[in-house]
């Protein structure tokens, strides 16, 4: 067995140099990379999506409360005012999370991958007029005066392109998410009644219209993963499975439902949307996780 | 929807008449604190010692705004998520604190401390930060520099809007929206 194993990728390896001649491998310098994301931090802080702001004029035209519409119309000239001034959307500029695809067949050059995206976060957050939040130890609490060091999730997939996505996460909205290890049996339905419970619970706090993140599956550490790449997702994409896509159209109305409304002063604009990512789960598990977005639903990419 | 401007400090009449729901429009100086600035003032009341401003009729905002750009007054500057105040806010209220700002919902210690010392709570628009700054004209940091965007902040504001979100009379804003508008 061990014997065959070896032989295998003793052939895979050499084949691979056979084949090195044809195969392109891109190269791509940490300097660039650096600069990448020290201009998408800003941007996307400065420049709400236009899928956003087409949720929040939907919403305007449906929205019932008075209070409702009128924190829809500042919230709209509060996109404007920092799309014209180059200033940041909301004060909270949020928790750096990146999120990279590397192709196989790139080459980094130039130093470390990892710092060369940190040293972006740094230079974007300071050179942006960006607020500093994150606190180096989670129980001692000094600033790291740079927003360092950043949370990069890394994905290696065919091809040779990078991929660089950047979503700044403010706190508000995700001190609200949660994480819940359900049992089978409970099946749709507890799925459904954590979701509804958790924006219940989260009410006015993360800042509605929130943007709900749901992952279902996949063990707990992957579960809270896929609630967080849900959100990267442009508004009003749907999941390629019809049955989650239905899901999502069913959670999405009951949310509505909820009266939370605009800022949870009342009204039918808590969520202008939801979206649901899942994994293979364990035969014994049915884990659902929330992560909740607020409006200020910021991401920025960069394909190299 | 008509707007009451009030302007600070504010008497004890100012806030008694307000009512959940409600519009203002805040005028004058006001104070800038978050979690850390509210943990060295309550430790400080703790001891005894001086606060760095009087509370007394005063307002404080929960807030901690992006630096300013050069020949800005402030840089955004929307209100944080008011419950991990919760814990503190009532000894402020106690001082003669009469109102803060911020977003979400308060603990049922602060909507105690709002009756018992005649005090309201306010909700600005989270996440409209650029917006907001707008009304703030002036700003100086008057303590704890040291913690950054958390340092206390005099700011002075023009027709600075915020809504009534809990009363002198334990009305709240948040039940009321939800009663109104949740689907039956
Ligand atoms: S929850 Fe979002 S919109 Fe609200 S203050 Fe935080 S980052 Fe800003």
């Amino acid at each position: 067995m061990v014997w065959i194993l070896l032989f295998y990728s003793t052939g895979k390896a050499v084949a691979t140099i056979q084949q090195g001649g044809g195969i392109k491998i891109k190269t791509v310098n940490t300097t660039a990379i650096t600069e990448a994301v020290a201009r998408m931090s800003q941007e996307a802080n400065y420049y709400l999506g236009q899928d956003v702001l087409e949720g929040f004029q939907k919403a305007l035209d449906e929205e019932i409360s008075v209070t409702g519409k009128e924190i829809l119309q500042q919230l709209i000239e509060n996109a404007n005012i920092a799309r014209e001034e180059l200033v940041p959307m909301c004060q909270d500029t949020g928790y750096a999370v990146i999120f990279v695809e590397l192709g196989q067949d790139v080459r980094i050059e130039g130093g470390d991958f990892y710092e060369a995206i940190h040293e972006g976060v740094r230079r974007g957050y300071t050179e942006g007029y960006l607020r500093k939040s994150i606190v180096s130890h989670p129980l001692e609490r000094k600033n790291t005066g740079d927003n360092t060091p950043a949370v990069i999730h890394t994905k290696i997939v065919p091809g040779e392109t990078l991929r660089i996505i950047i979503a700044p996460k403010g706190g508000g909205s995700e001190n609200m998410s949660q994480i819940k290890m359900l049992k089978p049996a409970d099946g749709i339905e507890g799925v459904k009644k954590f979701v509804i419970d958790t924006v219940r619970a989260a009410g006015p706090n993360p800042c509605p219209p929130i943007v709900v993140g749901v992952g279902i599956g996949g063990t707990f550490e992957k579960c809270a993963q896929l609630a967080k790449e849900a959100l990267l997702r442009e508004l009003g994409e749907k999941s390629k499975y019809p049955d989650i896509a239905k899901l999502e159209e069913e959670l999405f109305e009951e949310i509505n439902k909820l009266g939370i409304g605009p800022q949870g002063l009342g009204g039918k604009t808590t969520a202008l949307a939801v979206n649901v990512e899942i994994y293979a789960a364990h035969i014994a598990s049915l884990p659902v996780a929330v992560n909740l977005n607020c409006h200020a639903a910021r991401h920025k990419e960069t394909v190299f | 929807m008509t707007q009451i401007r009030l302007t600070t400090p504010l008497t004890d009449e100012d806030v008694e008449k307000l009512r959940i729901g409600q519009r203002v429009s805040l005028n004058g100086t006001i104070y800038t604190g978050r979690d850390a600035a509210h943990k060295r003032l309550v430790e400080l009341i703790a001891q005894g010692k001086e606060l760095p401003f009087d509370p007394k009729g005063q307002v404080i905002y929960y807030v901690g705004p992006t630096p300013a750009k050069p020949g800005a007054v402030i840089g955004s500057a929307g209100p944080t998520t008011s419950y991990r105040m919760d814990s503190y806010a009532p000894k402020l209220y106690e001082l003669g604190l009469k109102a803060s700002i911020g977003k979400g919902r308060r603990s049922e210690g602060v909507i105690n401390a709002l009756k018992e010392n005649k005090g309201v709570y306010f909700a600005a628009v989270g996440g409209a930060a650029a917006l907001i700054s707008r009304s703030i004209k002036s700003c100086k940091v008057i303590a704890y520099p040291d913690l950054g965007a958390e340092a206390i902040h005099e700011l002075v504001v023009e027709d600075f809007p915020v809504i009534v979100v809990n009363d002198t009379l334990g009305g709240d804003l948040y039940d009321e929206g939800i009663k109104i508008y949740a689907a039956k």
